[in-house]
């Protein structure tokens, strides 16, 4: 026995060692040709790039997100370059995974650091959002994320985001559904265990006490336990809720919707843009969708060309309709080649400069993305544009004024 | 009337734990391993039927039974690879980690072949919905449908272990694999079929809890798995009749406790109610009492 | 080292190990030959480390299987997190500021360990396995719905949500349910963290080579026996379990006062964490120490070295991890290695003796 565990942890030593090694040997190599001192020469030699870094989580259960900012943001970043890139540099992009784990976001972050990241698409999700946004503040490297909602996703002032915060989005809600008189009773369903969801909750409930409907039931679910909604559609029924606001994504949608249907139980359903895509879903009845309302800056099936473009684009790229994390994701990239170019930034600055300029550039771009058309950005990192209010009508989407 | 209607969601949310604690149970009984690997044995499932029915064509039951033939053919391949070289290992714990090691590589495979995008899975349950007291109260086709193979699977698997011989050679490679080995029973083979058995028993869950609730990523399996593992536990992991209780039990305490207590402490309810049940029959409810020799 | 006895002579080599991979790192790391993201990484690899020596403890000396080591590991994150967050202004030195964070910690840690111990130890095998992956999952859910805010008036408390809290205009909301702690002070550094390893490690081979670590190991041996010389089983099994979860509370400490944000997700808190500590632990040899430290270190940076790989990163982490379970336990895989290795460890002993 003694003999084994002697061999083995000898074995495992050796095992660590060439580990170790082998990190730090990459390490080397990667902090060589960033930190720019022997390898510098090579790269203007070659063809200096734009190195834009992604983080999100590419696998673990929020990875259907992670996946369509990864498309969104390489499709455009294919299009630049084939437009001849950023004042006539490359871009170049790499992605990480962050399995929707603070820690792992930061060593996501880390990694792509010694990579020499010029600029941050990211992070997805929001709690890694946060972390990360703390570790790029020290570094001063400029963030942009695609989605990540929470408040304090763009507390400091490298971090902009292209998406609604959530705060933003559950005033929107309550207040559209006052101001049309859609319900004299609402319930809402949230997930209790989610920042993105309790986010906007919380912010639709302060903003109903200023608005004519009451919340009758308030009504949570965890990641643990959401597989059956049975019991909350039953209390909102109970509670007469002429309206159910679902502040969660489509993939626990489908499932409350097809309950529902189930239930004979037919309020208006009205949702915020992690419904968007619900559609997409492959398999999905979308009759259980019909009369679905939901808050989203971007519809697939808009008649503006260069939404139809992106859509189909998107789908021949990856065979599925892109959602708002996509398409939020391709103005993303859009918006940081906007700022590149307003400041007329070159691959060979540092990227502390590249931020300091940035900062100053986002304020003052106007972007036509897919997601709006005149975004622009004020300086707390907000974008501003206008939500849309979309329904779902005979399987399709359309937009309701 | 909500009371029924929570307890038949209950019921029905508990069928499926229970279809899934059965296969748990079984491979415990037989192998004394937890194999954590069974969750995404069923996802797994759940993904071939969907495929044999969008792409290959196939009606629903070739669908499921293509799912059965090939998760059995996994669940033998998984034990022989991965699990048989280490049941003599000098710790159970090895094995264990093993599973969470297959589980793993389930999920990830089915990450690269199926990707990350939620798929909405089409009921493939031919039974209507039945409609009660003038239609206040609907039993979801699903619903009965679960029941109903929970209660068959039970009926015939207890047949097949108390009257057949590869039955009795689970029993007593179950008891003792040592003596059993010298009784002349192929204990590796017995230990094969079991997993051949659990993972057939796995596809058929995969399907059933996939048309209850229709919606299918590469993570589907985890959480029901994990609570079925307790719904095994509950009941006195290595009893049939035990997982058939714990699983429906499990899933009424979930319904109720989120209906009448919190629904926010689903979780910490469902497993409160486990740790008081253990601590005053630390065998679960059918589990039997083993005598300590000394 | 002639007069050592051989465990005092196997621990100085475990604490010597720790040492050298210090001194090594830190060398690197002021030649800057480490990357960022190793950089990035030492923090979290102690606190990994301090998780897998301490399962062991309950694991390989007291041979229970625990699966909700990381409940414990939450409560030591949350609680320090909140105190340091009190008391970034009350308590401006970061030194003193994250001793005290340590001790709330690894104190509420330790009461949670015993509170949960008492009625779980009376549990056996697999059942006692999956009653601490159930209290581990009432820990997370718990701090999930849990609502602390601070104002003028002092400390509100709610379940529901922030709003419930009724704060005044300026009070801030300290704990806020899934969002969890935001802003704590970044005060863990790989310094503090290495040596609170050597602490961990001196409280579990001192523990394991005392009389106390003597019950313990006659307990897991044979508790029968154990109970007819006399030896008090629930006393040195609760005390096992406790010193094993205050331990897993420091981990928590560390691994909060390194990142920004403290949330109780199944990935970072849920049974997904207690297992991934579990496979630390099996992998590097049931109660051997050096091996769960080793294991530990090995699989938190096989997925990130990995990162080159992209998609097949976890699918290739899945895989390693399946070939060398096989590799360090099958009986087979013993057998072959033994023979194979007999040769060199036989030059190797004589070499020692020589040396001797």
């Amino acid at each position: 026995m003694m003999k084994m565990r002697k061999a083995l942890s000898a074995m495992l030593v050796a095992a660590m060692t060439m580990s170790l090694m082998a990190g730090c040997g990459s390490g080397s190599s990667d902090t060589g040709s960033s930190s720019g001192t022997s390898s510098a020469k090579e790269e203007s030699s070659d063809e200096a790039v734009f190195k834009i870094g992604g983080i999100g989580p590419v696998t673990g259960g929020a990875a259907v997100y992670g996946e369509a900012v990864k498309n969104g943001s390489e499709l455009a970043v294919k299009e630049i370059n084939e437009a001849g890139g950023i004042n006539g540099v490359q871009i170049e992009m790499d992605y990480q995974d962050d399995e929707h784990d603070a820690e792992k976001a930061v060593n996501a972050y880390n990694s792509l650091k010694d990579w020499g990241m010029h600029a941050l698409l990211g992070t997805v999700t929001s709690a890694p959002c946060v972390a990360v946004g703390e570790v790029s503040k020290d570094d001063n490297i400029f963030m942009l994320t695609p989605s990540g909602t929470a408040v304090e996703c763009v507390q400091y002032d490298n971090a902009f985001r292209v998406c609604f915060s959530d705060p933003m989005q559950g005033l929107e809600s309550a207040k559209y559904i006052g101001e049309k008189g859609l319900a004299k009773k609402v319930a809402a369903i949230y997930d209790s265990s989610d920042v993105y969801s309790t986010g906007i909750y919380e912010a639709f409930v302060k903003e109903a006490e200023n608005q004519d409907f009451e919340v009758v039931a308030a009504e949570a679910f965890t990641a643990e336990a959401k597989t059956d909604f049975s019991v909350q559609l039953q209390k909102a029924k109970d509670a007469g809720a002429e309206l159910v606001f679902l502040p969660f994504y489509y993939t626990e949608a489908s499932l409350v919707l097809k309950q529902a249907a189930g239930m004979d139980y037919a309020p208006i359903f009205f949702g915020c843009d992690g419904m968007d895509g619900i559609l997409a879903v492959e398999g999905f009845d979308v009759d259980l969708a019909n009369n679905l309302m939901f808050m989203s800056p971007f519809t697939p099936t808009s008649e503006d060309e260069a939404i139809q473009k992106f859509v189909k684009d998107y789908e021949e790229a990856y065979g599925s309709t892109p959602n708002q994390f996509a398409a939020d994701a391709y103005d993303g990239i859009y918006a940081i080649k906007a700022a590149m170019e307003e400041k007329d930034i070159t691959p060979d600055m540092s990227p502390s400069d590249i931020c300091d300029a940035m900062k100053e550039a986002m304020v003052n771009i106007t972007i036509d993305g897919v997601t709006a058309k005149g975004l622009t950005w004020e300086a707390s990192g907000e974008p501003s544009k206008e939500p849309m209010v979309v329904k779902i009508e005979d399987g399709d989407y359309a937009v309701v004024e | 009337m909500s009371f029924i209607s929570y307890l038949i969601n209950g019921i029905s949310l508990g069928s499926v734990y229970a279809i899934i604690a059965l296969g748990y149970t079984m491979v415990y009984g037989i192998a004394k391993m937890l194999n954590f690997a069974h969750g995404d044995v069923i996802m797994i499932g759940a993904y071939v039927v969907m495929t044999a029915i969008a792409s290959a064509g196939l009606s629903p039951l070739a669908a499921v039974l293509l799912a059965i033939v090939f998760c059995t053919v996994l669940g033998v391949l998984i034990e022989s690879v991965a699990y048989r070289p280490l049941l003599n290992a000098s710790s159970s714990l090895a094995v264990l980690i093993t599973a969470i090691g297959v589980s793993y590589l389930l999920q990830n495979v089915a990450l690269l072949i199926f990707g990350a995008n939620t798929k909405s899975f089409s009921s493939v349950v031919p039974v209507p919905a039945l409609v009660l007291a003038g239609g206040k109260l609907t039993i979801a086709g699903e619903t009965i449908a679960t029941i109903i193979s929970c209660v068959i699977i039970m009926v015939v698997l207890t047949l097949f272990i108390k009257k057949s011989k590869a039955g009795q050679a689970m029993l007593a490679v179950s008891e003792d694999k040592g003596a059993a080995q010298l009784m002349g029973i192929n204990v590796n083979g017995t230990i094969a079929l079991t997993f051949a058995i659990g993972s057939a028993l796995a596809a058929v869950a995969g399907v059933l809890l996939c048309s209850a609730y229709p919606s299918l990523t590469p993570y589907t399996g985890a959480m029901p798995g994990i609570k079925a593992f307790v719904a095994a536990v509950f009941g006195g992991i290595g009893s049939i009749p035990g997982a058939l209780i714990g699983g429906i039990l499990l899933g009424v305490i979930e319904i109720f406790g989120k209906a009448y207590i919190s629904s926010q402490m689903a979780d910490a309810i469902v497993f409160g109610v486990l740790i008081i049940v253990l601590i005053v029959k630390p065998t679960g409810i059918l589990g039997k009492n083993i005598q300590e020799k000394v | 080292m002639k007069k050592m006895n051989k465990t005092t002579k196997s621990n100085m080599v475990t604490y010597l190990m720790v040492i050298v991979i210090f001194i090594a790192v830190q060398a690197m790391v002021a030649t800057g030959n480490v990357s960022s993201l190793l950089q990035g990484l030492l923090v979290p690899l102690c606190a990994y480390v301090i998780l897998a020596v301490s399962l062991n403890l309950t694991v390989g000396i007291l041979g229970e299987l625990s699966l909700g080591h990381a409940g414990f590991m939450c409560v030591g994150a949350f609680t320090s997190a909140f105190f340091s967050k009190c008391a970034v202004e009350a308590i401006p030195a970061a030194g003193v500021r994250y001793l005290i964070a340590l001790l709330i910690g690894a104190a509420a840690a330790g009461i949670c360990g015993i509170v949960i111990g008492i009625p779980v130890l009376r549990l056996k095998g697999d059942y006692l396995a999956i009653v601490t992956l159930a209290f581990g999952e009432i820990i997370k859910n718990i701090v999930n719905i849990l609502f602390i805010g601070k104002d003028s008036k002092g400390f509100h408390f709610s379940t529901k949500d922030s709003m419930s809290l009724g704060l005044e205009d300026g009070g801030t909301v300290i704990v806020n349910g899934p969002q969890g702690i935001t802003g704590t002070p970044k005060d863990s550094t790989f310094v503090i963290g290495v040596v609170l390893i050597l602490v961990t490690l001196f409280i579990v081979l001192n523990l394991m080579h005392s009389r106390s670590g003597r019950a313990i190991m006659a307990i897991r041996d044979n508790r029968i026996a154990a109970e007819s010389v006399g030896i008090n089983i629930t006393k040195y099994k609760l005390m096992a379990f406790s010193v094993s979860a205050a331990l897993a509370g420091v981990a928590g400490v560390i691994y909060a006062h390194n990142l920004a944000t403290l949330t109780a997700q199944p990935k970072n808190f849920g049974y997904n964490m207690s297992i991934m500590i579990l496979v630390f632990v099996v992998l590097g040899g049931i109660g051997n120490m050096r091996g769960s430290i080793i294991a530990a270190i090995i699989l938190t940076l096989l997925p990130e070295l990995l990162r080159g790989l992209s998609d097949y990163r976890m699918l290739i982490y899945a895989v390693v991890l399946i070939v060398m379970m096989l590799f360090n336990w099958s009986p087979k895989a013993i057998e072959w290695r033994e023979r194979y290795l007999s040769r060199f460890r036989r030059k190797n002993n004589k070499s020692t003796k020589e040396a001797a």
